[in-house]
């Protein structure tokens, strides 16, 4: 019961400033709704007891990215910004992905429905002592199971990091 | 019974002690950031042969109080050109993230909020370091240049060190093993040693990282008043300006709860498990007694009345703290068979309510005992040092502390594989990585003297790099 209205409470705030997000004219307040989307999607994470990855949300996105996103937007003159048309004509192609994501999760729904615990019902969340321990878990698989992949996707990383550093810098 | 209802008795049954945690902690904070203001300019005071404030109250004890009212009651003024929403939001996100954050913090064994959370020290560590996207929207929505400055500074300066001290908090979670607030210090005292002394860098690091993301001095050029007005703050006044004050104090005592956990052995008092060593157990009541003393020898030298009283009250205040302090001495007495016959009872029952109160106290003296020396290393190397610049500080977060901070977990990982694997002695280990470590630090700054010195016989000597675009 608790655990449904904590549930209801978090994607509603989600999907409210998720709209509010796409909608707002100044591009301060549409970094602060998306912070609060993101807030709200760490919220769900810890429902669910999935802390690292709420922890990792909340470190990643909006102490990391978002700050690189409002560092960026406070060094934009935004007055300018306000009179340019900032909404591109893609509607219709929009709208057809938007419709094929929406059959997608409601095929999912659909197929899932007889399941226990799965479909239009919540996914009631395990109680905590249920559960392995979420950060072990984690370091567990990615450096025993999944350590390649990974590796390859921190050397991707660092690559991306390097050309944006030698991109930057000013040849003398 | 109505089911909604029923839920939320249940869910108070198993959460009540977490639930008054959480309210003390939004309760006390505040307070407790009040008084480390008097503290700070006290100690100031001393430092530099001044008596500080002395009018409100006796010794100037009651001056936080006077200050929170003149700033509840101060009149609040939002430029005409500050974007309003974000203008209110931005001190609340600083202060609501520092509270937020204290809840993953245990102030002694007894204390309940977030202790078991799995990923502990992240939490605290993450969640705080939301207070910067606080900073960040009140720089820019003041619409003044002096604020957006002093934001930008700071966010250059905060995405700076924090990696350097999430680095150095990685050297020590190495040897913790876990996250968990509780097992990071349960696995001090089963080792019978404050990771302090197993890994002094990392403590160095963080040290002078956490006095950078909590910007005070010398670190503190988003605020610094010759060049910025008042930084980010510039156009706050009233409550709101108190709500950032608050994050900012908040953070202090954040940073300085992170540390004693991780370095300085949590709640554990000095040489716990040491049984000769007992007797630190009567410190706690025995401080507090003599603080108490102190005031009813000072109540009598008070000019007014009014502060006599007050000193009174302090004095009886510590009193009553004494007493439950005090268990461990009574019980300690009472094991010499002080006891009348058919009173066994009685002294069961006393031994087993002392047993379940008596760690939590002591636990929570020695942590704010510890914070408190934290911070007072904090205010000491504020009123001492001079402050940067802001090249100056760059220069030492991203060619010294971080470079330093990665062969710090270089060599504290080694170390414990040869600890782990190979059977060394721990302090055979931790020295030689220790020693590797500032070998290195040696190298780092001998290598960065012989470049800006490279530099500087190069290029005619100039003005301090002028493409420096955050310098004010």
């Amino acid at each position: 019961m608790l655990d449904k209205v904590i549930f209801f409470f978090f994607a509603g705030v989600a999907i409210l400033s998720a709209a509010l997000v796409v909608t707002r004219r100044n591009v301060m307040h549409s970094a602060v709704f998306l912070i609060t989307a993101l807030l709200a999607v760490a919220g769900i994470f810890l429902q669910l007891r999935a802390e690292f990855i709420f922890i990792a949300q909340v470190i990643l996105y909006v102490g990391g990215i978002m700050v690189l996103f409002i560092f960026v937007i406070m060094l934009v003159n935004l007055d300018v910004a306000l009179h340019q048309v900032q909404f591109s004509r893609q509607k219709w192609v929009a709208l057809l992905v938007g419709l094929v994501l929406a059959a997608e999760v409601g095929v999912m729904l659909w197929t899932s429905r007889g399941v226990p615990g799965q479909g239009f019902l919540l996914p009631n969340a395990v109680p905590g002592g249920q559960l392995k321990p979420n950060t072990e878990e984690l370091a567990g698989r990615l450096f025993d199971a999944y350590l390649l992949p990974f590796e390859i996707a921190s050397v991707l990383l660092l690559v991306a990091m390097v050309g944006a550093v030698v991109m930057a810098k000013k040849r003398t | 019974m109505n089911p909604a209802l029923h839920d939320v008795l249940i869910f108070l049954r198993s959460w009540w002690v977490e639930l008054v945690c959480g309210v003390v902690i939004v309760a006390v904070v505040p307070l407790a950031a009040g008084y480390l203001t008097l503290m700070e300019r006290k100690l100031m005071a001393d430092m530099q042969a001044r008596l500080g404030p002395m009018r409100v109250g006796p010794h100037g004890l009651l001056q936080p109080i006077a200050d929170a009212v003149k700033l509840l009651i101060k009149e609040d003024i939002i430029p005409d050109n500050a974007d309003k929403m974000i203008f209110w939001l931005a001190p609340v996100t600083s202060m609501t993230a520092a509270l937020t954050a204290m809840g993953g913090i245990a102030f002694g064994p007894a204390f309940l909020v977030a202790r078991d959370l799995n990923v502990g020290l992240l939490f605290v560590v993450g969640v705080s370091s939301m207070g910067l996207i606080g900073i960040m929207l009140g720089g820019w929505a003041s619409n003044s240049h002096y604020s957006i400055m002093g934001a930008l500074r700071s966010t250059a300066q905060l995405v700076s060190y924090e990696t350097a001290a999430g680095l150095a908090l990685v050297s020590g979670l190495l040897m913790a093993g876990t996250l968990k607030i509780r097992a990071i210090v349960d696995m001090q005292s089963g080792d019978h040693v404050w990771f302090i002394f197993l890994a002094p860098v990392a403590f160095f690091i963080y040290l002078v990282a956490s006095i950078a993301e909590t910007n005070r001095a010398p670190f503190d050029l988003p605020e610094a008043e010759s060049e910025l007005v008042a930084g980010y703050m510039t156009e706050y006044s009233g409550f709101r300006w108190a709500c950032y004050f608050l994050g900012e104090y908040s953070n202090m005592i954040l940073v300085g709860a992170v540390a004693t956990t991780l370095f300085l052995g949590g709640w554990l008092r000095p040489f716990s498990n040491v049984s000769w060593m007992n007797w630190l157990d009567a410190v706690p009541a025995l401080f507090t007694a003599a603080v108490g003393v102190y005031c009813v020898y000072r109540a009598g030298k008070q000019p007014v009345r009014v502060q006599v009283w007050f000193m009174w009250a302090v004095a009886l205040a510590c009193f009553v703290v004494a007493l439950p302090l005090g268990l461990p001495i009574v019980t300690a007495l009472l094991k010499f068979k002080f006891l009348p016959p058919g009173l066994h009872g009685a002294y069961l029952f006393f031994m087993k309510i002392s047993a379940h109160i008596v760690p939590g106290l002591l636990g929570g003296f020695w942590f704010l005992l510890k914070i408190t020396a934290y911070i007072y290393l904090f205010m000491w190397v504020r009123f001492t040092l001079p402050r940067y610049r802001f090249d100056q500080l760059m220069h030492l977060g991203w060619y010294i502390l971080i470079p330093l901070a990665i062969v710090n977990v270089l060599a504290v990982g080694v170390a414990m594989i040869l600890k782990m694997e190979y059977g060394w002695n721990r302090w055979l280990a931790m020295i030689l990585s220790t020693v590797v470590t500032l070998a290195a630090a040696f190298f780092l700054l001998r290598w960065n003297d012989k470049r800006a010195a490279a530099a500087s016989s190069a290029a005619p000597p100039e003005q301090p790099s002028t493409e420096d675009s955050y310098a004010g």
